[in-house]
């Protein structure tokens, strides 16, 4: 009888080692590419494409913004993104909260209809609407940063009506009866209930239209006129015929940084504030 | 899921949830619908004569068959290594998810947070990072030269005259790196809903750790490998990028075609028709793999 259980207690640690190594070593993967970035942002290339370690300088973080056209596309992808994820937080927003806090006719479909986009290739979404942009060959839709903004719009709308929905699922909607039976104004039950407990999920999936909108290649590069302004992702895609500036990699690397403090410096913020806020289920 | 219960919070809708849905259904309506709409009407025209640019509906179904007759080798290319990218994700991130899941302790949200940090810098810096790292002289092929496995290499068709950019391999290893992500985070999900004290139960009634993986932790978290395998599997049979930064002449997958059409050959039509061919075996592949694999839980 006792024979199994200590077959299985002896052959554990091993099986749990392998897979503590598998992992790390997965890890180590994701993290190759990212190591190169940050190295290379300290190379000193000799010829025109930084791809190679010629040797270690400090001149590229001591004027990141060298090349003016290359911040000038950060910038324009900066502004870009932060419509984007306000327009998109707004509308799909909303859209998550009919969904979850109402029963209504058609709901089933509004869900299908939100998937949809998502599960279109972004060639194909581009390609849509390239074809539209061109077909309705109207001044206002001339490809540029309209267009751009419209088209990144659309795919983070749905994005943050999943976003909002998966964190609201749930909640008792019927708090904010409770709220208004204690004599609450309206205005005054949004901000106290219903508001706090949203505001998670709509921080969410504003940072991720963010992330999305500034990162978006395929479907950016479809809607662009040919030889406009470039957005980041396009500036790098042309740099990468041209050159391949160390500062290419200073920046990517000062949007890490950035990006890994706004992380970190979340979850810091929520321990701070969670005495005061209402706590969600 | 759990229908009932959220049943009961909803309140009962008039007018109010179709006012908040109105300005995003009205996106959607005229920048999705509307453009897939004219997307089919290019799939079904012809240019008027070789140089207006102008398309006449002439209701050509041929364009649908030329298509898949004149780019039949890209699409077959372009599945073939979303598929093995994906398989390559399944292998490489559900053992990563595990471990982050069962073993992470209070590390979890560290060991999540380094999964999604390297995808915090930008998808084409992130690529073009790779081509140093695959390159001439980059250190993984300074590597399997120091092991002298260069010509093993060769031989398993990984490097080609021992060089390893603008091969398959680099094709699908971008595809696979830049895909990870979206499969190591929904297996994490549905691992982590798993109640571990099934493991206990198995191990109660004489399973061994292998047994009680593979009877009960793996079954149960299929609804993760399933959602992990559509979002790996749909954008990377749709992506140009790698082929693009990483691939040659010969790897290029259906998304360059679609994009060179468009761009450099100006045929709308032919573009528009390889689109609507490419979402039509994406959703037969996945409705097959749904009857298959599937599970009513999709929304993880």
């Amino acid at each position: 009888m006792s024979v199994v259980p200590a077959r299985v207690r002896t052959r554990r640690p091993t099986g749990s080692i392998v897979l503590a190594v598998y992992a790390v070593g997965v890890l180590v993967y994701l993290f190759l590419p990212i190591i190169t970035i940050v190295a290379f942002s300290f190379n000193d290339p000799t010829s025109k494409f930084n791809l190679e370690w010629k040797g270690f300088t400090l001149d590229n973080w001591a004027d990141p913004f060298a090349k003016g056209q290359l911040l000038d596309a950060m910038l324009y992808s900066l502004w870009i993104a932060l419509w984007a994820s306000v327009v998109a937080t707004i509308i799909g927003g909303f859209v998550a909260l009919a969904l979850s806090r109402y029963r209504f006719r058609g709901g089933a479909f509004v869900n299908l209809f939100l998937v949809l986009p998502l599960t279109t290739p972004e060639v194909v979404l581009g390609a849509s609407l390239l074809n539209f942009f061109v077909f309705a060959d109207t001044p206002f839709l001339e490809r540029g940063f309209r267009t751009i903004l419209i088209s990144h719009i659309l795919f983070c709308v749905s994005f943050v009506s999943m976003t909002v929905k998966a964190r609201v699922r749930g909640f008792d909607w019927t708090l904010e009866d409770a709220a208004m039976d204690l004599g609450a104004p309206p205005l005054r039950v949004f901000y106290k209930v219903t508001f706090p407990l949203i505001i998670p999920g709509i921080l969410a999936a504003a940072l991720l239209s963010f992330a999305l909108s500034i990162d978006d290649y395929i479907i950016t590069t479809m809607v662009s006129p040919v030889g406009g302004e470039p957005t980041f992702p396009l500036y790098i895609a042309g740099a990468f015929q041209r050159e391949i500036s160390p500062q290419i990699n200073v920046l990517a690397t000062m949007v890490l940084l950035v990006s890994v403090t706004l992380m970190a410096a979340g979850p810091v913020i929520g321990l701070l504030r969670r005495p005061k806020a209402a706590t969600a289920p | 899921m759990a229908r009932g219960g959220e049943d009961r919070n909803q309140r009962k809708g008039t007018w109010q949830p179709y006012a908040m849905l109105a300005p995003g259904m009205l996106w959607l309506l005229l920048f999705f619908l509307v453009p897939m709409l004219i997307l089919l009407r290019y799939a079904l025209s012809e240019p008027t004569d070789r140089f207006s640019g102008k398309y006449e509906l002439t209701f050509r179904f041929a364009n649908f068959t030329d298509a898949i007759g004149d780019f039949g080798s890209q699409f077959l290319r372009s599945f073939a290594y979303a598929g093995i990218a994906t398989v390559l994700c399944i292998v490489l991130g559900y053992p990563l998810a595990y471990f982050i899941a069962t073993k992470g302790g209070r590390y979890k949200n560290l060991l999540l947070g380094l999964v999604v940090v390297p995808f915090f810098t930008s998808y084409l810096v992130r690529t073009i990072a790779w081509t140093t790292i695959m390159g001439d002289n980059g250190p993984l092929l300074a590597i399997s030269d120091g092991l002298s496995l260069t010509g093993l290499l060769d031989a398993l068709k990984i490097t080609t005259n021992g060089g390893m950019l603008q091969t398959q391999t680099a094709v699908i290893g971008g595809l696979t790196y830049n895909f990870l992500p979206f499969m190591v985070l929904p297996i994490y999900v549905s691992l982590e809903k798993i109640d571990l004290r099934l493991l206990d139960a198995a191990k109660d009634l004489y399973s061994t750790p292998r047994r009680a993986f593979w009877k009960v932790i793996f079954p149960l978290s299929l609804p993760g490998v399933f959602a992990g395998t559509l979002l790996t599997f749909i954008p990377a049979s749709g992506d140009f990028v790698n082929a693009q930064f990483l691939g040659g002449p010969n790897q290029q997958m259906i998304g360059n075609v679609i994009q060179n059409q468009f761009f450099k050959l100006n045929d709308f039509a032919t573009a528009a028709a390889l689109s609507f061919v490419l979402m039509f075996i994406i959703t037969v592949a996945v409705l097959v793999y749904a009857r298959l694999f599937g599970t009513d839980e999709l929304s993880v």
